[in-house]
């Protein structure tokens, strides 16, 4: 996106690099949306004032080497387990904030269990989700989340419900858990959608440093590199077919007072 | 006058959980399966977050129970779980991560009766998995074997100081039967958990959050640069070659005048004790080394008496694991022989006796 | 003096709990004790058993082949047992229920009719005691009034009014052999 493009948007300035960005070249491609929400949580965390006491919990998967990017204290997590490990550091450490930064295979397939049980014990934690329907770093495999006839490398004729079965909300699942406080849909294609997830993220630290319970962020994001499209198509391909299926907006707040 | 200590009645397993939340652990995860529901059962029973703050959590499976523990062991804390068997298979994974690490932390596997689902009764057929890996590369637990409910309560201690004395993980490798049995028992003296400024100080590399640090610490076992992992690999490798050399620990009964020599381990080791006598009454005399450290193995020990017996009977409810480690420190000095029974038979300190003289043709 | 003891029955009789009173009795007079179930899905109606070994010196196997006393309380029991009472050891057994008698002449063999005192009694929640009352009759390891010292320290507060039950079936128990 141009500057021009971005002042069009209603955009006044280009932001500085956040204090917490460290500053590391990011192994992601061009493009990808996890560049994006890294600097958005370092912005959240730096101007909340958490850099002393956030711990982050990375992934397997794209985001194995988030703790590489963001200035704070972090554990890397077995895949799939990142909210069981976030669990412990969160109850044995109840003054530090603590949260997991998970891709749709990592969250939704492999730690499945992991992710319903935090959330329904209702774990004082922050889960970002981030959701692009296809699994980056091992080169484009179907995910839980992939779509019906979307073509990935383990579906190569296009994901069928007959063999594959359903993609998979597991947003709208883990919104019925009673454990959930904040439950949100949110993207970081337009610099609209940008400082609406901000928000959202924002929101869920406050509720993690406030002790509400668990605050599920989930960002549907791109994968350009893994559709095989160029990242502005993989962005309206995104609005055009991800969004019917996991429909950007809050879900669930349970918090009357937001701050 | 001296204080008199008070004696307890329990269960090896209900001594773990008492002798925990005494020791000043931070944190327990685990789920539940027999043979040693009981550790889970008496924490929640006697509510230690409201003295101690120990934390106490029931998990939704033992894949969750060890990956909190990694979770927790990172922040510096003193973390434990404990399961049996199957549930320890599915902990491996984990325990791969909290060695590779260097997470000190306490496991214990209250072994059942295996392949499989296999039955609820005790066995000792985890041994390789303890000793050898069970988990993916190159790697050790320090692994202790408690021979008594006393040795159920000592060990968490011995365990965690040797798990932070090394940053290594520390496996108490018990069985259904010492998990189950009741004898008397001292427990340790209370003491209190370590504070936050008391963990920054003894473990530094503490996931904490920075706390004003001008450093951060980052837990993580992954490293895509294969120079860089072979020095990982190195250091951990020097760590376990240090334990080798200091923390070997064993016992020895009846070996001064003994003409065989029982090689057992934990609860065997207690029944070949009652074999001994036996044996003796019969004339033959017989004597017992027990490796209380399972890694790092006594080899030495038993290559020092090795030379003085006729044969050496290993026995083990399993189908002969630790023989291995016994014929290499034998070196085929004398012969070794297995006692074993398997699938959760405990055997009696008679089959063991007639075995010896069996395979070593005693009386022919 | 050390005494090795297994009692065996049915699940749910009270067998594994004679046990651990008989232990704890032991603990607090000073002896050396070991309690080990036969634990599993025996629990849940099959046999189930408990050795328990009270010594003056230190206990090495909790696991034996051999025992001073056995106390039997089903048919499956006996036949299983027997054998494995030391000469000139002693054999409890209740006989509810057994047909075949046993027949070592070289031990002590006591028929202790626990269940039918308990059912005249109208509580069978008596009959382990019962029989632990003749067992100490018999064999007076540990006295009576320890047992009781014992309830006293393990049971909950809101069981305590049982123990003057406990109490009589003991007594009641001794005089039964």
């Amino acid at each position: 996106m141009t500057k021009e493009e971005i002042l069009a948007q209603g955009g006044s300035k280009v932001n500085a690099r956040p204090k917490l960005l460290l500053d590391a070249t990011m192994h992601y491609c061009p493009g990808c949306s996890h560049g994006v929400v890294h600097k958005l949580v370092a912005e959240v965390i730096e101007e909340l004032g958490m850099e002393n006491n956030a711990i982050g919990v990375a992934p397997v998967g794209c985001a194995v080497f988030a703790y590489n990017y963001i200035d704070i204290d972090w554990i890397e997590a077995a895949h799939g387990r990142a909210p069981a490990v976030a669990t412990a550091a969160a109850r044995l450490n109840p003054d530090a904030v603590v949260f997991t930064y998970q891709g749709d295979g990592d969250l939704a397939a492999i730690g499945t269990c992991e992710t319903i049980h935090a959330c329904n014990r209702g774990e004082n934690l922050t889960i970002i989700f981030i959701n692009n329907g296809i699994y980056g770093m091992t080169g484009g495999q179907m995910a839980p989340t992939t779509l019906e006839g979307m073509k990935t490398s383990t579906t190569p004729y296009g994901r069928r419900v007959d063999l594959n079965g359903y993609p998979l909300n597991i947003t709208n699942l883990v919104k019925e858990l009673d454990g959930t406080c904040y439950v949100t849909r949110q993207s970081v294609h337009t610099p609209a959608a940008v400082r609406k997830a901000k928000a959202a993220i924002r929101q869920a630290f406050i509720n993690t440093r406030e002790k509400r319970g668990t605050s599920f962020v989930e960002i549907v994001s791109t994968c350009n590199s893994g559709w095989k499209m160029s990242p502005e198509k993989a962005n309206k391909w995104m609005e055009e077919n991800m969004f019917p299926k996991y429909v950007p907006g809050e879900i669930k707040n349970t918090v009357k007072n937001n701050d | 006058m001296k204080e008199q200590k008070e004696v307890k009645l329990m269960k090896g397993n209900e001594a773990v959980a008492h002798a925990a939340i005494r020791y000043g652990v931070d944190g327990y995860f685990g789920y539940p399966i027999t043979p040693q529901s009981e550790v889970l059962e008496t924490l929640e029973e006697l509510r230690p977050w409201e003295t101690t703050g120990m934390v106490v959590l029931q998990s939704e499976s033992e894949v969750a129970a060890i990956n909190m523990v990694y979770g927790g062991a990172s922040t510096g804390k003193a973390v434990m779980t404990s399961s049996s068997s199957p549930g320890v298979s599915l902990m491996m994974e984990g325990i791969s991560y909290i060695a590779a690490g260097q997470l000190p932390t306490l496991i214990i596997n209250v072994m059942r009766g295996g392949p499989g689902l296999g039955t609820i009764q005790p066995s000792q057929s985890d041994y390789f998995q303890a000793t050898k890996g069970g988990g993916h590369g190159d790697y050790h637990l320090i692994v202790l074997a408690p021979a008594s409910v006393q040795d159920m309560a000592d060990f968490v201690g011995l365990g965690f100081d040797l798990a932070f004395k090394y940053r290594t993980p520390a496996m108490i490798l018990s069985d259904g039967i010492i998990g189950q049995m009741m004898e008397k028992v001292v427990l340790p003296e209370p003491r209190p958990r370590r504070t936050d400024a008391e963990i920054a100080e003894q473990c530094p590399w503490a996931v904490t959050g920075k706390r004003g640090r001008k450093h951060r610490n980052v837990s993580t076992t992954l490293e895509l640069e294969s120079k860089t992992m072979e020095e990982n690999n190195l250091r951990l490798q020097q760590v376990y070659a240090e334990i080798e050399r200091n923390e070997v620990r064993f016992e020895e009964y009846m070996t001064d005048d003994a003409d065989y020599l029982f090689v057992a381990f934990g609860c065997m080791s207690r029944i070949c004790k009652k074999s001994i006598q036996q044996a003796r009454e019969r004339g033959i005399k017989v004597g017992l080394l027990r490796p209380i450290t399972l890694w790092p193995f006594p080899y030495e020990a038993i290559a020092k008496l090795a030379p003085r017996m006729k044969g050496i009977l290993v026995a083990e409810m399993n189908a002969g694991q630790m023989i291995e480690d016994v014929r290499l420190a034998v070196e085929g000095a004398v012969p070794v022989c297995h006692f074993g029974r398997n699938g959760g038979i405990v055997p009696n300190p008679g089959e063991v006796v007639d075995s010896l003289i069996n395979q070593f043709h005693i009386h022919d | 003096m050390t005494n090795e003891i297994i009692i065996t029955g049915f699940g749910g009789q009270g067998v594994l709990s004679m046990g651990k009173i008989l232990a704890y009795a032991g603990l607090l007079d000073g002896l050396e004790v070991s309690w080990m179930p036969s634990y599993g899905p025996e629990q849940r109606g099959g046999t189930a058993n408990v050795t328990v070994i009270l010594s003056d010196e230190a206990i090495s196997s909790p696991v034996l082949d051999q025992y001073d006393i056995a106390v039997v309380l089903n048919q499956q029991s006996l036949d299983k047992f027997e054998s494995h009472v030391k000469p000139g050891g002693t054999l409890l057994y209740d006989p509810y229920g057994i047909h075949r008698l046993p027949s070592r002449s070289d031990i002590t063999v006591v028929e202790v009719p626990a269940t039918e005192a308990a059912i005249a009694s109208g509580n069978m929640k008596a009959f382990n005691m019962l029989l632990l009352g003749a067992l100490l009759k018999l064999h007076p390891m540990v006295s009576p009034e320890t047992v009781i010292k014992g309830l006293e320290k393990t049971l909950p507060e809101r069981h305590h009014h049982l123990i003057p039950m406990n109490r009589e079936a003991i007594t009641k128990g001794a005089e039964l052999v």
